[in-house]
């Protein structure tokens, strides 16, 4: 703690509680309270043996199999050789630094950012980093949670620290009440369209406000996962009954005694009343209205009511010309109503949506109906997955004709081999529409889970709340 | 790490808003080891066509553009996932520095972990780079000490983090760095655990 008296906003109390130098120039070295690594880490490791280093804390540092894992075949002994070997380098390097791995087969697996906050690993108040920029997802208990680079991932593991220089705050406000059906992935759409997907580029963004509160965690998780695709370093909301309420009895969290002296602590993280912040947006949750994305940019996102944009009335050259370069891509002609663009498959998972909420509003919308397309559901974990499989979820799934797989990264990523086949048109509940995301040649709508449900029943972009009529 | 104090060099227009990482490299060619070189899959979709024959429009393919150091491209350059690997293909391509109107804050921290200058202009001098390169334009000097690009008439300023600036100047690593504060962080781990006894992972049950 700095010791001074002036208010503070919830990311400078985390920050300033971390620093453990700073520089003459602003530079600050932080401790970093929680690692997390994956398959795609083995440039840091590799570092780490070109210096004939150890890891500096593996009791904070934990591995996890997500990315490349098949979600098919879990017998590694039957998969891609090169997806194999992947995930083969990271048992390795776990084993080498005696790390906890949640690997392949462990009852705790699945997607970081869905496994952190689950074993109670996330907690209020820590830094975490992990080489992923998905990271920001954690911020949604109050943790200072960033993702970062494989040179830094190599910091991380020999110091336990990294140098860091502080971004300028940015508080997000939304008030009022969502409609029926509105989920997080709506609000985030909204705001990253609204700012630009560099719009946050610098800053820690802080989401407070009435709907914000509202907002079970499973929603604060989808809404932070998506700050970075508004080009944040962070996304964080305070810490609350709804955050106690979800960490009392995770495994990694504190308990009994211990627990109620963290939740004191946690408690005191929000911000002052009268803190400053570098910049303020603020959004109405009345008019926020189902939306989806129709270009290559997470920023090319309208209400799904809208029609394609027109480059000719783009308000600059740079703007006109991302229009014309995505719609050529995306096979889209200006002014075409959003509602009539026909989908070939559906994705429900991800970091963003693959949490228990998120395949429940799914299911309410395909629950006795068909989908008119083929379709994935990957759960965000093991324990996802059998609590979904508890309460029925993957026979609504599979009854629809959709196919009900096991947890990782899947179709975000395409890694492991679950791949959009080139010129289909996929609506995803996933992060990102980029060129070529979901495989070669990939076309992605993003949207909430019950916005690719609704699609999957119509075969097209489609709005859902007439789905929605008499049902959860 | 290279230092990095001015170059002079050729220059490569690339006119795209938002080129993310997924660009910059697509994840089917992450799973190979650094040593292999990455600068083949650079821009991989966009250079080459499905049968993997160079795209003959492209910048990059363009017989006056070979052996370029500086990449002028749009706003939100390298947006997207974390992975270093974009910057590796930069890199390992040839390229020293990107111009570009804004970066994702991560892609600029791993270039400059990797000596790769992510240079900001505004987006008005951006234009005009890319305007002048459309035109042929083509030797272009990046002087670090001074925070200025020159392209044949065209003279502009760019913004860079002063820490990141002297960290280019001087090809610092900032794990040699860290090592020389051994004993503050010895000191912070014995504080902190007093002061959030919580933040220790506990110990689930049964394990
Ligand atoms: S689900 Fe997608 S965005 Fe999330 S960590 Fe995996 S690859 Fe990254």
């Amino acid at each position: 703690m700095t010791g001074s008296a002036s208010p503070r906003t919830l990311f400078d109390k985390v920050w300033d509680a971390h620093v453990v130098v700073q520089r003459e120039d602003g530079q600050c070295l932080l401790w970093i309270d929680r690692h997390f690594l994956h398959e795609g880490s083995f440039h840091a490791f590799d570092k780490l043996k070109a210096r004939g280093t150890e890891l500096a804390r593996p009791d904070l540092t934990f591995g996890i199999e997500d990315h490349y894992v098949p979600t098919r075949e879990r017998d590694l002994d039957r998969i891609d050789p090169a997806i194999r070997g992947m995930i083969v380098q990271l048992r390795d390097n776990a084993g080498r630094h005696r790390l906890r791995l949640f690997g392949l087969d462990d009852p705790g697996q699945g997607i970081v950012h869905v496994v952190g906050p689950e074993q109670g690993l996330t907690l209020p108040g820590l830094t975490m980093v992990c080489g992923d920029s998905h990271t920001a997802t954690h911020g949604a208990f109050g943790a200072l949670a960033f993702g970062i680079g494989a040179s830094e991932v190599a910091h991380v593991l020999m110091t336990q620290t990294l140098w860091q220089k502080r971004p300028k705050r940015l508080r997000i406000t939304v008030d009022g009440a969502l409609a029926p059906g509105i989920a997080a992935k709506d609000i985030a759409l909204s705001i990253i369209a609204a700012i630009g997907a560099d719009g946050a580029a610098g800053h820690a963004i802080e989401y407070a406000g009435s709907a914000i509160r509202a907002l079970s965690m499973e929603g604060r998780l989808t809404l932070c996962n998506l700050s970075i695709e508004a080009g944040g370093r962070c996304g964080m909301v305070a810490p609350d009954e709804t955050t106690l309420a979800y960490l009392r009895g995770r495994p990694y969290a504190p308990r009994d005694a211990a627990f109620d002296r963290a939740a004191a602590d946690w408690l005191a993280l929000a911000s002052d009343g009268d803190a400053i912040f570098d910049r303020e947006i603020a959004l109405d949750a009345g008019r926020i209205a189902p939306t989806v994305t129709w270009g290559t940019s997470p920023e090319d996102a309208l209400p799904i009511t809208m029609s394609v944009p027109d480059p000719e009335r783009a308000g600059d050259e740079g703007r006109a010309a991302h229009i014309r370069e995505a719609l050529a891509y995306m096979g889209l002609r200006p002014g075409q109503r959003l509602e009539d663009v026909t989908i070939d498959r559906v994705f429900i998972g991800s970091c963003t949506n693959s949490r228990i909420e998120d395949l429940r509003a799914a299911a309410a919308i395909l629950a006795g109906r068909k989908a008119r397309v083929p379709g994935l559901v990957s759960p965000g974990s093991a324990q996802v997955k059998r609590q979904a499989e508890e309460e029925g979820l993957d026979r609504i799934f599979t009854e629809a004709g959709l196919d009900w797989v096991a947890a990782g990264c899947s179709m975000c990523v395409g890694m492991n081999g679950d791949l959009v086949p080139p010129g289909e048109r996929c609506a995803s509940t996933t992060n990102r529409n980029f060129r070529g995301r979901q495989g070669p040649g990939s076309r992605t709508h993003l949207m909430s889970p019950a916005m690719a449900a609704a699609a999957a029943v119509t075969g097209r972009l489609t709005d859902m709340r007439p789905l929605m009529q008499g049902r959860g | 790490m290279q230092a990095f104090t001015r170059l002079s060099g050729r220059a490569c227009p690339l006119p795209l808003t938002g080129v993310d990482t997924d660009q910059l490299i697509p994840a089917r060619f992450m799973k190979r080891s650094r040593a292999e070189g990455y600068g083949g899959y650079l821009l991989h979709d966009l250079r080459f066509d499905a049968a993997g024959q160079p795209l003959p429009g492209f910048a990059l393919n363009r017989p006056e553009r070979q052996g370029a150091e500086v990449l002028v491209s749009r706003r939100n350059f390298g947006s997207g996932s974390s992975r270093e690997a974009a910057v590796y293909a930069l890199v390992d391509y040839g390229f020293r520095c990107v111009v570009a109107p804004s970066f994702g804050d991560i892609f600029a921290a791993n270039a400059v972990n990797n000596g790769l200058l992510p240079a900001q202009v505004s987006d008005e001098d951006g234009e005009a780079l890319l305007a002048a390169l459309a035109e042929g334009a083509r030797d272009i000097v990046v002087d670090l000490a001074e925070q200025r690009i020159i392209l044949g008439n065209l003279s502009c300023g760019f913004a860079i983090d002063p820490v990141w600036r002297t960290k280019l100047l001087h090809g610092w690593d900032d794990i040699d760095l860290t090592l020389s504060h051994v004993q503050a962080i010895a000191d912070f781990v014995a504080a902190d655990r007093e002061r959030r006894p919580w933040a220790q992972p506990g110990r689930p049950e049964g394990a």
